[in-house]
């Protein structure tokens, strides 16, 4: 008795959703690509398991929250200062908590992390208080395409992310700073050996991770509330993140950011919404039972 | 060693003993004999993370995740009309066939790559804890959890364990168990081979050590007494929540362990007791209090890396070095 009308219409309702949680998994993925990318220079380089990653994305939104509250400033400008002042911050992180640990077990910086963490958490809830705050969205429009609702903030996470990541790569890539970067990732012994200075360019790679995890975290901000604790969950998915695709390898950290991103959008939808924040981590189980150094990973020590 | 052998070798042991039977008369303040529960029961907990981090070397971020496993089976159990002193190993053993199933995978890996993939696991059980509402109670969690029953001992009668000088008494067993346990394993061959692996994983293979199986039975046990404390937990407080089983649980371990010393055994009781007294006594700076923790935490972390019992043997070591040339002195002086 049904029509082949009917049917169309309810494959068509079908595509619709699906595409709808495909475009929301790219507007979260872009994000994870982003945290991912900042912690994959930081663990996987300086080989710093840097806990308190999702807590400076975290510090990053508030910063723009404040400046935007406090003093009115406009969205772009108070994102820009944000990533500016997270710079900054980072580099205080690395100079302050990590550097003095460079030769210690792994153990000791985790503790270390731990005690970051503790300081920017408890640090935000002094100041701001424990409850989420709202940034206004700059961009409330929303356009339809092929069915799908996507919001002009949500796009322009897309757009923005990809801008990033370009750009990151160009700095990586071009200039003199960057080199330096990939030349300590390949080497570090020989980059001492040709006069790169070890420390200079910890305290650039923290002052870039810290700096493009603000930029995520401003980014969605308008999107989602901001708390404190909205970055502890991210900083272990980050980590996910960053091992699935190869510790140091940045093509690995922003193509993982994206598939996570996807598959949440689509468990979250068809499976079960509770428990989308584990996918990951089960995931990481899975995949390092199956392969102990995760699935493009090389061997640690 | 004979028992009266021990205690002539170790007088301070017999002492510390005496003075943890006689705490019940010397606390009047029932909130500081809280602490003092609350610090023999979390003993338990860095002892056994101790073995598998300290001597074996594998820092595992899932320790929260099997205390929570011990207390919701024992919870679940002794609600169901199962007795504790039943329910206790049977929950104690459950986590460390959970540990065994976790392990398997996990510890082929090495270095960051087993903590992190611990720490996911540790998060997925308090998630589950959370969302599986039928069994767990979701974020409510459990609650009107029975007191252990009275214990039936021949020639004494039963032993109540109604008042907090009887559950007190209850954890500290269970503490002079495990610490005894621990100190007859750390002491053995097996316990060399756990710290050969934490040394030099390669070379200890090559020495004819089954590294995979040392590192598995370690990582088992420990979460048999993480279970263990789990379920004693439930069983006093009376109730238990996902936040039971969250990495900040872990968290608070892994800094009572490392900053009472790692790779000893006094060190995880005298990181239990001594943290939580800082933190309480840290009260007058309200909001601001784990701010200056926090940076209490690295401060004493990049200057003392080897905790409390580190900094007292290097303080011992100095003592003794400078004893030592005093002596040196006065014979020279006389010859």
């Amino acid at each position: 008795m049904f029509s082949t009308s009917r049917w169309a219409f309810w494959g068509q309702k079908h595509m619709q959703l699906f595409l709808q949680q495909i475009f929301n998994g790219v507007m979260i993925g872009s994000t994870y690509a982003i945290v991912a990318l900042g912690l994959t220079l930081v663990f996987g380089i300086l080989n710093i398991p840097n806990f308190a990653h999702g807590h400076l994305y975290m510090l990053g939104a508030y910063f723009c929250f404040f400046l935007m509250n406090q003093y009115g400033f406009g969205y772009w400008i108070s994102l820009v200062f944000s990533v500016v002042i997270m710079a900054m911050v980072g580099m205080l992180v690395e100079r302050l908590v990590y550097r003095p640990l460079q030769d210690r077990p792994h153990i000791n910086s985790f503790i270390s992390a731990i005690g970051a963490l503790i300081i920017l958490e408890n640090g935000v809830i002094a100041i701001w208080g424990p409850q989420g705050h709202r940034i206004p969205n700059p961009y409330p429009g929303i356009v339809k395409l092929l069915g799908i609702t996507m919001s002009y903030q949500r796009l322009i996470v897309i757009v923005s992310a990809i801008a990033l990541i370009i750009l990151l790569q160009i700095f990586i890539k071009k200039t003199t700073a960057g080199m330096t970067i990939e030349a300590v990732a390949q080497n570090r012994e020989g980059a001492m050996l040709v006069g790169i200075n070890v420390n200079r360019v910890s305290s650039i790679t923290f002052a870039i991770s810290s700096a493009t995890a603000a930029a995520a975290a401003c980014l969605v901000a308008p999107i989602f509330m901001i708390s404190p604790t909205m970055g502890a969950f991210l900083g272990m998915k980050a980590f996910v993140i960053v091992i699935l695709g190869g510790l140091g390898s940045i093509p690995g950290a922003i193509m993982g950011g994206y598939i996570l991103g996807i598959l949440e959008a689509l468990g979250g939808g068809y499976l079960s919404a509770a428990y989308k924040d584990v996918y990951a981590f089960g995931a990481l189980i899975l995949i390092l039972a199956i392969k102990p150094t995760g699935l493009f990973g090389r061997e640690v020590n | 060693m004979s028992v009266k052998g021990f205690l002539r070798e170790k007088p301070l042991y017999l002492l510390l003993v005496v003075f943890a039977l006689a705490l019940p008369f010397l606390i009047t303040n029932r909130y500081v004999f809280q602490i003092v529960i609350m610090g023999c029961l979390f003993s338990i907990c860095t002892l056994s993370m101790n073995l598998i981090l300290g001597y074996t070397g594998q820092v595992s971020l899932a320790h929260a995740g099997f205390f929570g496993i011990g207390a919701y089976g024992v919870a679940l159990m002794t609600k169901a009309g199962v007795s504790f002193w039943l329910a206790l190993p049977l929950a104690s053993l459950i986590a460390a066939a959970a540990g065994l199933l976790i392990g398997l995978p996990t510890l082929r890996t090495r270095g960051s790559y087993f903590a992190i993939a611990t720490l996911c696991f540790g998060v997925i059980i308090s998630v589950v804890a959370g969302n599986w509402i039928e069994v767990t109670g979701g974020y409510t969690g459990v609650v009107g959890i029975p007191s252990p029953p009275p214990l039936y001992i021949p020639g004494i009668g039963p032993i109540s364990f109604k008042t907090m000088e009887a559950q007190y008494y209850l954890v500290l067993a269970f503490l002079l168990l495990t610490l005894i346990i621990m100190h007859r394993l750390v002491h053995s061959l097996l316990g060399l081979s756990f710290m050969a692996i934490r040394n030099n994983e390669i070379l200890a293979e090559a020495v004819g050590v089954n590294t995979f199986a040392g590192k598995l039975l370690s990582f088992v046990v420990a979460n048999f007494f993480a279970g263990m404390a789990g379920g004693i937990y439930g069983s006093l407080i009376g109730s238990i929540s996902p936040s039971t089983a969250s990495i900040d649980m872990t968290f608070n371990w892994l800094i009572y362990l490392l900053l009472g010393g790692a790779a000893t055994l006094a060190g995880p009781i005298i990181g239990a007791f001594v943290i939580p007294v800082v933190l309480d006594q840290l009260q007058f700076l309200q909001g601001y209090r784990m701010i200056i923790f926090g940076i209490l935490l690295i401060v004493v972390v990049i200057y003392f890396p080897r905790g409390i019992m580190g900094a007292i043997s290097e303080l011992v070591r100095r003592a003794r070095a400078w004893y030592e040339r005093g002596k040196g002195v006065k014979r020279a002086a006389a010859g």
